[in-house]
């Protein structure tokens, strides 16, 4: 027997072709079945994805994941509840899906208890972004990546592919994002088990770009290899942070911090700002939709101003304000996701030169990365989690030793407020990685950050 | 449900030596209540098919959610593409060995109650918030519940048809209380711990009013109390934070994927390595952990795992020696390490990894008050609210929501913001006494996330109140 041969097989944006019409086809037909006082949001979500799963430079999984989900929110007057289905790009099975989610949620509202803060659909404005790429074929990834000769333990995830947000409402807004992009998130580990951390993130696969990176990643390791680990006890150092730590402490301010809801529910680690303390005068923190690596618009076709600052210069400016906390409190939104968490967040560079890192720590820990963050006192701004992967301790600004991996606990209110020394110039674009239900697409940007008196405690 | 799935192999033309097809639906319904008013009512409903392919001694997979024969040929021949395009690369070569026919059925334990309507459900939501908002001090309260019915279908070339149904309930009260800067919050077990197979329990029973005044109780008396206090001490865990415990410090270090290197740029290795096996002194003589998907309701409940294997209650750890890892059929061929039927997939589009299912410490012989009454000096703590651990699952620090002081046999004073750290490798070691079958309760979560691609997972702990002795404790920032 042979693999039936059919027409070319279709990948990335190419799988997705047809979906926008048959999104902007199911909205009009779910629209059209609207009754008096009904009002209908509609949100497309979806992928088409190639997955290789590596560990020590062979390929341990890969596949292909086609999925795609739609989320009807119907509203009837001030009772709302929301149903989403799969959304397949058949469009006949995706209308036909459509309408009998509409149908159950009709039949659920009436006995739903009315909602103070119910939010209508609203026409603001139609979008359409496609970003095309240039993007490995599925069954060639792994001869691009991989080589016979390859003589150290590549370990990872490379994810490419087709992703899709879109919005229609009852309204007549319709935003339309669609974007292929591949990461490849890495650690090259050596024989004892130590490891550099990578990634590379973009929309046109450079195979010279990857080798390139994946060297010195190399490299790096023979040094971290070469020398043997130093035990640091529990204490407070002067630390510097590189962008890929920097960006797990990012990653904490959404889970609790930077909503508004939370500062109005008692649980924002930022709510201390609120009562007027401040941060460093060096620490700016703002939304920035201006790189378009995501939608600007959020899972109701709210569109957010390009840039919204949060912390300037130390001060609260803004917290995130989803339409159903803004309606709840009588503020204004400013068209934030309804969990109220950075989307694409931007800490502001400095002045610290990269080649001057070193020499400015003087003597302290170095950290590459950083691993498991969680709030251990949130109202206190408190976080621990561990170092992880190349992490060194430095004396007289050079690298003396590679350390075993510490636990620090430490309130932001400290490291992002008086012993925040410095930032590097530079800020970097730290891709994420998540790939929990769907492809992430976006990141952080982030420079690096000197601490005085970072605090280790295991 | 398709019962008739294995007819789609008539319509596949691959040179392959072994074909899957798993099928998976699922709809979750969500509903929450905050201050007394509806919060989320929401459902979501998923559907979709992976085809997975064994050819040259490689896996591939392809999912899609269009099952029509025709998507469900391409996927199959994408699939292939992929088994013979990384074949060259495989980590293994693996054989059907790895695939033995699995025939059978589950379903979850089913209840003779009728469900309440939505109204009703909705209503005694509200009335938790009601009952948890004991003073003006609770700023904030919060009732949900999660249903979910689901559905796993797998059939393969050589014979397998196992078709498994389940039902999960979660419920999950939160009481926020606040007096100027200070802020405290109590759950019912912590986080969504409340988390079972089969129907809701006691969501119609009034008894739950009761509990929701004592978590608002238990909220405004945490104002009031003093920090846990820095100190080495004995340490007490309640069931509800050691499900947290064992799931971090026993299950993830077991997780032979994990040891064998697959997750070491994600979630991280393990401590343990594979030569421990049949001789690491894991904890204490009282220290017995199994794999145990046979207690009734407990949440990781299976028959089969996702790709066929029967499922049989396992010691992995007995009198404190490490017996047994947390390997599926393809770890264990990997590893030569014994292990269980733990290849489990969170969605239709994510492939077969290690994964806990129930993974439960096993009572010992001491009442409460025994174990109480025996400590001159330590610390009790109740229910989760902060996790972390580093990448070798060894460096540990956990959070509890609740803490009272043990002070000459006898709790008394409470405090808030009860922390503890460890080093897991010899934490276990330190297990001074396990209660009885009187102080064992069942708890779940839905939130293990590891893999890449990433999954998240539904798993089960239960377990009899610990001490530990000579455990790090301390306070929040003040």
């Amino acid at each position: 027997m042979s693999v039936q041969r059919g027409a070319p097989e279709k990948f990335g944006l190419g799988a997705v072709d047809g979906w926008e019409e048959g999104f902007n086809g199911l909205c009009d037909a779910a629209i059209a079945t609207l009754k008096p006082n009904e009002h209908l949001s509609l949100e497309l979500s979806g992928e088409s994805s190639h997955f290789m799963r590596l560990n020590n430079s062979k390929v341990r999984q890969s596949g292909t994941v086609g999925a795609g989900y739609v989320a009807l929110q119907l509203v009837n007057g001030d009772r709302t509840a929301l149903m989403t289905v799969p959304f397949t790009g058949d469009r006949e099975l995706d209308r036909t899906a459509a309408v009998e989610a509409l149908d159950e949620l009709r039949r659920e509202l009436p006995q739903l208890p009315t909602d103070p803060y119910v939010v209508l659909p609203d026409n603001l404005g139609n979008s359409r972004d496609r970003h095309g790429g240039q993007l490995l074929d599925p069954d060639q990834a792994a001869d691009a990546l991989l080589r016979s000769d390859q003589d150290f333990d590549l370990t990872g995830i490379y994810a490419s592919g087709a992703v899709v947000r879109a919005t229609g409402n009852s309204a007549g807004q319709r935003h339309w994002f669609a974007t292929e992009t591949f990461d490849l998130d890495y650690s090259i580990i050596g024989p004892s088990e130590r490891a550099v951390k990578g990634s590379l993130a973009g929309q046109a696969w450079d195979q010279r770009k990857f080798e390139r990176q994946v060297e010195r990643s190399r490299t790096q390791l023979i040094t971290l290899e070469s020398q043997p680990f130093k035990t640091i006890k529990p204490g407070q150092y002067r630390t510097y942070l590189a962008p890929a730590a920097v960006t797990e402490l990012v990653f904490m301010l959404s889970w609790g911090a930077v909503s508004e809801a939370s500062m109005r529910q008692g649980s924002s680690a930022l709510a201390k700002l609120r009562e007027g303390q401040s941060l460093s005068h060096h620490f700016t923190f703002v939304e920035d939709f201006t790189q378009g690596t995501v939608p600007r618009f959020n899972n109701l076709g709210e569109v957010s101003a390009p840039e919204v600052p949060i912390i300037v210069e130390g001060e609260l400016r803004n917290t995130l304000v989803s339409t159903r906390t803004a309606k709840e409190y009588g503020i204004k939104s400013n068209a934030a996701s309804y969990w109220e968490g950075m989307r694409s967040p931007r800490i502001a560079s400095g002045t610290l030169a990269e080649s001057d890192i070193l020499q400015t720590l003087d003597c302290g820990l170095y950290l590459s990365n950083l691993h498991y963050l969680n709030w251990s006192d949130q109202p206190g701004g408190r976080i621990t989690g561990m170092t992880r992967y190349a992490c060194f301790w430095v004396e007289n600004g050079e690298i003396q030793a590679p350390i075993q991996d510490l636990r620090f606990d430490d309130s932001l209110y400290n490291f992002f407020g008086p012993n925040l020394v410095a930032l590097t110039d530079t800020a970097e674009f730290v891709p994420d990685p998540d790939t929990y239900e769907d492809r992430s697409i976006g990141g952080v940007i982030t420079p690096g950050l000197l601490i005085n008196d970072f605090t280790f405690t295991l | 449900m398709d019962r008739e799935l294995s007819k789609y192999f008539d319509y596949l033309d691959l040179d392959a030596d072994w074909v899957g097809l798993r099928l998976i639906s699922e709809k979750l319904t969500s509903r929450s209540v905050r201050d007394g008013n509806p919060q989320t009512n929401r459902h979501f409903c998923d559907r979709g098919l992976m085809v997975e392919v064994l050819a040259n001694g490689q896996f591939g997979y392809a999912a899609t959610n269009r099952l029509t024969l025709e998507s469900i040929q391409a996927a199959a021949n994408r699939a292939y593409r992929q088994a013979i395009a990384t074949s060259r690369w495989s980590i293994y070569q693996f054989s059907t060995d790895v695939r033995p026919k699995g025939v059978g059925t589950y379903q979850s334990p089913q209840s003779s109650q009728e469900p309440l309507s939505v109204a009703d459900m909705v209503g005694r939501l509200k009335q938790v918030c009601d009952a948890l908002k004991v003073s003006d001090k609770i700023i904030q309260t919060k009732a949900s519940v999660d249903i979910t019915d689901a559905e796993h279908y797998f059939v393969s070339t050589n014979g397998s048809d196992v078709h498994q149904q389940f039902r999960l309930a979660v419920s999950n009260f939160i009481a926020t209380a606040q007096d100027g800067t200070i802020t405290q919050q109590r759950t019912d077990h912590g986080y969504s711990a409340r988390s079972h197979q089969g129907t809701l329990d006691g969501l119609a029973d009034p008894e739950v009013f009761h509990r929701a005044r004592r978590i608002g109780e238990q909220a405004v008396e945490l104002l009031a109390a003093e920090e846990c206090p820095d100190t080495c001490t004995t340490l007490v865990l309640a069931p509800d934070q050691m499900m947290l415990q064992l799931h971090e410090s026993v299950g993830h270090p077991l997780e032979l994927d994990r040891i064998l290197g697959d997750e070491r740029n994600y979630a991280g290795s393990s401590f343990v390595k594979l030569s421990d096996f049949g001789s690491l002194v894991y904890g204490s003589p009282l220290m017995n952990v199994t794999f145990d998907l046979s207690v009734s309701g407990e949440r990781g409940s299976y028959a089969f795992d996702d790709v066929g294997i029967p499922a049989t209650r396992e010691f992995l750890i007995e009198n404190g020696v490490l017996k047994r890892g947390l390997g599926s059929i393809e770890s264990q061929q990997r590893s030569q390490v014994p292990g269980v039927a733990n290849s489990r997939v969170s969605s239709w589009n994510r492939p077969a990894i290690d994964r806990m299912a129930n993974i439960n410490l096993e009572p010992g012989d001491a009442s409460f008050d025994d174990i109480i009454g025996s400590i001159e000096s330590g610390v009790y703590m109740e229910a989760n609210r902060s996790w972390s651990i580093d990448d070798y699952r060894n460096k540990f620090q956990f959070g509890c929501e609740y803490g009272r002081l043990i002070e000459d046999g006898k709790l008394t004073k409470t405090v808030r913001n009860p922390n503890y750290r460890g080093i897991s490798s010899s934490f276990w070691r330190s297990l001074m006494k396990v209660g009885n079958a009187n102080t064992f309760q069942v708890f779940g979560t839905s939130n293990c996330g590891k893999g890449e691609p990433n999954q998240v997972i539904r798993v089960g702990h239960a377990s009899p109140v610990c001490a530990f002795d000579n455990v790090e404790v301390f306070g929040g920032a003040g």
